[in-house]
């Protein structure tokens, strides 16, 4: 490991850890961590999935106290533990991933109420909230209406909105857990310009992140952890994705274009001039027997709104759907189930699988009629048709009654696309498949999709990571603002020429 | 063996712990603070008296389990009941014939299916709460019902009505017979029935069970057409226990049978709950309030220990659940 542990140029560190150990229920979650943040830079924590990064930030933001003989220097003050108090006090942040607003309040309230907290006497005073919030907001070079209740603001806006409620806070160091999951390209462009400036005024932004092209862009140093360790601490300059990912899981992935030719095998499904206005416009395109067709472009391009009228989950203007050579209309997505084609959604939290039930329940739920015996559902027949469906696609489980929500992101997207296996699909559409999903546990998805196109399933990949289609699919469309602008076969063309035409 | 010990657990379920308790913290009490307790006529009084109040308790539980709520079944129950009754009256009233009351059955068990009808339909359709619609529901049945019988009783029925209120068949009580039966009927459709399944699924998250391909619409309007198919079985039986029709008869039980299915483990969000534990929470409740009775209290008393029972249970399934969490965290 090249792990270099000691501050950069000789710079005091404004925070400082070393020692931490934390341990839950016997399982070591944090092992020796040593974490250095510089003033007012812009730093990456990395890491798979329960690697300890939640843990770290929750230990110094005072929700956890690590073990003795902790050392948590900040701010020129020495601590063996913080207390949330302590933390929110001297300027410690976070935005964690869900923003924890209040959407009925309006964007000044979001912002200033916390300034309100334990004063005298306890009135609430409007003007100097409005005046404060307009402060916050103008540091972040951001107008906003905020009379306005936060609910009418996009999840982008709402973002700034949390960061500008850390700046009222007097914050130095702000942690932003995820902060561009949910957003767009250009949300996503103005998001690190905010980042950018908040690190020129000389506050210390620690950002956590799944997209490594983004912790690349940002960030001028990177802390990696895996499995509760420190794996090392290095400078973002001269990284590349590949190398961070190694880090991440120990593991190397050579990844290579998987593209075949499959013009010799019959047609399943065929497009033609399917509109939807406002939505996608005019898209023509065909998938055979036993190809991945890869499409992306960013986020709003209409990609779901086209997976879902495939789906007959809405309904397009004009435009002709054939399945294997037979016009179709859905009125509904059952017909579309019963005609074979499967969509998994890409919000697999709330739409894709039915987090509270059972890990048997969410993988029968399309395909009841199969597990029926004289006319009632049958419990054996169940448990047999999980079964199998578990051990052909590796799932790793407790029981079988246990609640979907308690598997990994990776294991839960192996039991929704078995969910569709189920029902018998010709068609299979994946709709962002490794959102949420480790990076370590992608390949294993991808994995999954290969032996299915071998195995002649038409397969439609939708992502807007552009190298996983570019890896993965035979054929590439680039859809833009609701369009078909862009064919290409990763074969004969270089990642970086999709990537162009796609950030463009 | 074990797997006849596993049998029986999956068929009790895990929601069993609690009404399962609770039935053996009744039985040892009310044996030690009364002799007579275990007596034929304590349990006469509660196979008598546990089908009104399990009858409508089973048509509250689908749809809970679905994250709705039937605020109506009492007056449904109520205006099926007059439903039976009007044919009986226009087919000579306390002479009418066998034939007749079949009819009004099974027009009263439409009428009950039709008031779940047009709940499920609004439900499924405009997205409204289901406790609006249902209150809606239930105004507009109980206006409908003091209107049409002028907030008296109807009364004068056939002979051959009397067996089903109050007689018995090898000893079993005929209401208890028929509350068994529906029992079993839920049973198996929670169970064994797609309908069963998609009603689980709906009740832990509508949209993920539309993407997956139910047809959450029909599901909704089946389960409240069903919940007022079952308002009128209660509604007939409870025509022949007091050889009359009010309206307003039952009005009492309406929020108990929420608290039955609670009590029985059901999830108050929807999405978990069986049938069986709720049958045991519903034999809790009524030996309770027999129990009480034997010892010479006071039947408003007995109301208000039903209260302090469901508060209790609350706080032990709080304190069960830290229990677990803590333990976990001990490792």
């Amino acid at each position: 490991m090249t792990g270099r542990e000691s501050a950069e140029g000789g710079q005091k560190p404004l925070l400082s850890l070393r020692n931490i150990n934390m341990t839950f229920g016997g399982v070591k979650a944090l092992k020796a961590v040593s974490f250095d943040v510089l003033p007012g830079e812009v730093h990456c924590l990395a890491g798979e999935n329960g690697s300890g990064k939640s843990t770290l930030i929750k230990i110094i933001t005072g929700v956890y106290r690590p073990q003795d003989g902790a050392v948590i220097d900040y701010d020129g003050q020495t601590y063996s533990h913080m207390s949330p108090v302590t933390a929110q006090n001297s300027g410690i942040q976070v935005i964690w991933q869900d923003l924890a607003l209040f959407p009925e309040m309006s964007v000044a309230e979001n912002i200033a109420f916390q300034t309100l907290l334990g004063r005298w006497p306890r009135f609430v005073n409007y003007n100097s909230m409005r005046e404060k919030a307009i402060k916050a907001l103008a540091r972040l070079g951001v107008t906003l209406d905020v009379d306005r209740p936060l609910k009418d603001y996009a999840i982008a806006q709402r973002q700034i909105v949390a960061i500008a409620r850390a700046l009222v806070g007097e914050a130095k160091l702000v942690f932003m857990d995820e902060p561009t999951a949910s957003l767009t390209q250009s949300e996503t462009d103005h998001l690190l310009d905010i980042v950018r400036t908040l690190s020129a005024s000389g506050v210390a932004v620690v950002f956590v992140s799944h997209r490594l092209a983004e912790v690349l862009e940002i960030s001028s140093r990177l802390t990696v952890l895996r499995d509760g360790a420190l794996v090392g601490v290095y400078p973002t300059a001269g990284m590349t994705q590949s190398r961070i990912t190694e880090l991440m899981t120990g593991k190397t992935f050579d990844q290579t274009v998987r593209a075949r030719n499959v013009d010799a095998n019959p047609v399943v499904l065929e497009v033609e001039g399917l509109s939807r206005p406002g939505q996608f416009e005019d898209i023509s395109f065909a998938v055979r027997r036993g190809e991945t067709l890869g499409i992306t472009g960013l986020l709003g391009a209409g990609r779901t709104e086209l997976a879902l009228s495939l789906f007959g989950m809405l309904k397009p203007r004009s435009g002709t759907v054939k399945l294997q050579g037979k016009l179709v209309q859905f009125s509904s997505n059952r017909d579309a189930i019963a005609a074979g084609i499967a969509y998994l959604s890409e919000d697999r939290l709330s739409l894709g699988l039915i987090q509270p039930q059972s890990i048997a329940d969410n993988l029968v739920i399309a395909s009841l009629d199969r597990i029926k015996d004289g006319g009632l559902l049958s419990d054996v027949r169940k448990q047999e048709l999980v079964a199998r469906w578990i051990a052909d696609l590796g799932v790793k489980i407790g029981q079988q009654g246990d609640a979907i929500s308690t598997l990994s992101g990776g294991n839960q997207q192996r039991v929704a696309i078995a969910k569709w296996l189920a029902t018998d699909p010709k068609l299979l559409i994946l709709d962002a498949p490794t959102v949420g999903v480790d990076v370590g546990a992608r390949a294993g998805i991808f994995d999954i999709v290969a032996k299915l196109a071998d195995s002649g399933l038409a397969i439609i990949l939708i992502s807007d990571e552009v190298p996983e289609v570019y890896f993965n699919a035979d054929r590439v469309l680039h859809m833009a603002q609701g369009r078909i602008v862009n064919q290409f076969t990763p074969s004969d063309c270089a990642l970086r020429d999709i990537e162009a035409a796609v950030y463009a | 063996m074990t797997a006849i010990v596993n049998r029986t657990r999956a068929f009790l379920g895990p929601e069993m712990a609690g009404p399962g308790f609770a039935l053996l913290a009744v039985l040892i009490v009310f044996s030690l603070a009364s002799p007579q307790f275990f007596s034929r006529a304590t349990f006469g009084s509660v196979a008598f008296q546990l089908p009104e109040l399990g009858l409508l308790t089973l048509a509250m539980l689908l749809p809970v389990l679905t994250g709705g709520l039937n605020l109506a079944i009492t007056f449904t129950a109520n205006i099926a009941g007059l439903t039976v009754a009007w044919v009986l009256q226009q087919n000579g009233g306390a002479d009418a014939g066998p034939f007749a009351f079949l009819l009004g059955s099974v027009l009263g068990i439409g009428v009950g299916a039709l008031s779940g009808v047009v709940m499920g339909l609004v439900i499924a359709y405009t997205r409204a709460h289901p406790i609006l619609v249902s209150l809606s529901m239930m105004i507009f049945l109980r206006g409908l019902g003091e209107f049409l019988t002028r907030g008296g009783d109807v009364s004068g029925f056939p002979a051959f009505l009397q067996p089903l209120g109050h007689g018995s068949i090898f000893g079993f009580p005929v209401p208890l017979l028929v509350f068994i039966g529906c029992v079993l009927i839920w049973h198996l459709l929670l169970t064994r029935m797609k309908l069963g399944f998609n009603t689980y699924m709906i009740g832990s998250n509508i949209e993920a069970a539309r993407y997956s391909g139910v047809n959450t619409r029909k599901v909704l309007v089946l389960v409240y057409t069903l919940s007022g198919a079952m308002c009128a079985v209660a509604g007939i039986i409870m025509l022949a226990r007091f050889n009359s029709v009010r309206v307003g008869h039952g009005e009492s039980y309406l929020l108990i049978t929420v608290l039955a299915c609670f009590l029985g483990g059901v999830n108050p969000f929807g999405g978990f709950g069986r049938v069986i534990p709720v049958f045991v929470a519903l034999v809790v409740l009524q030996l309770l309030s027999s129990g009480l009775n034997i010892l010479g209290a006071n039947q408003h008393l007995a109301t208000a220990v039903w209260g302090i029972l469901l508060i209790t249970v609350m706080i032990l399934r709080f304190a069960a659940g830290h229990f677990k969490f803590l333990k976990r965290k001990k490792g």
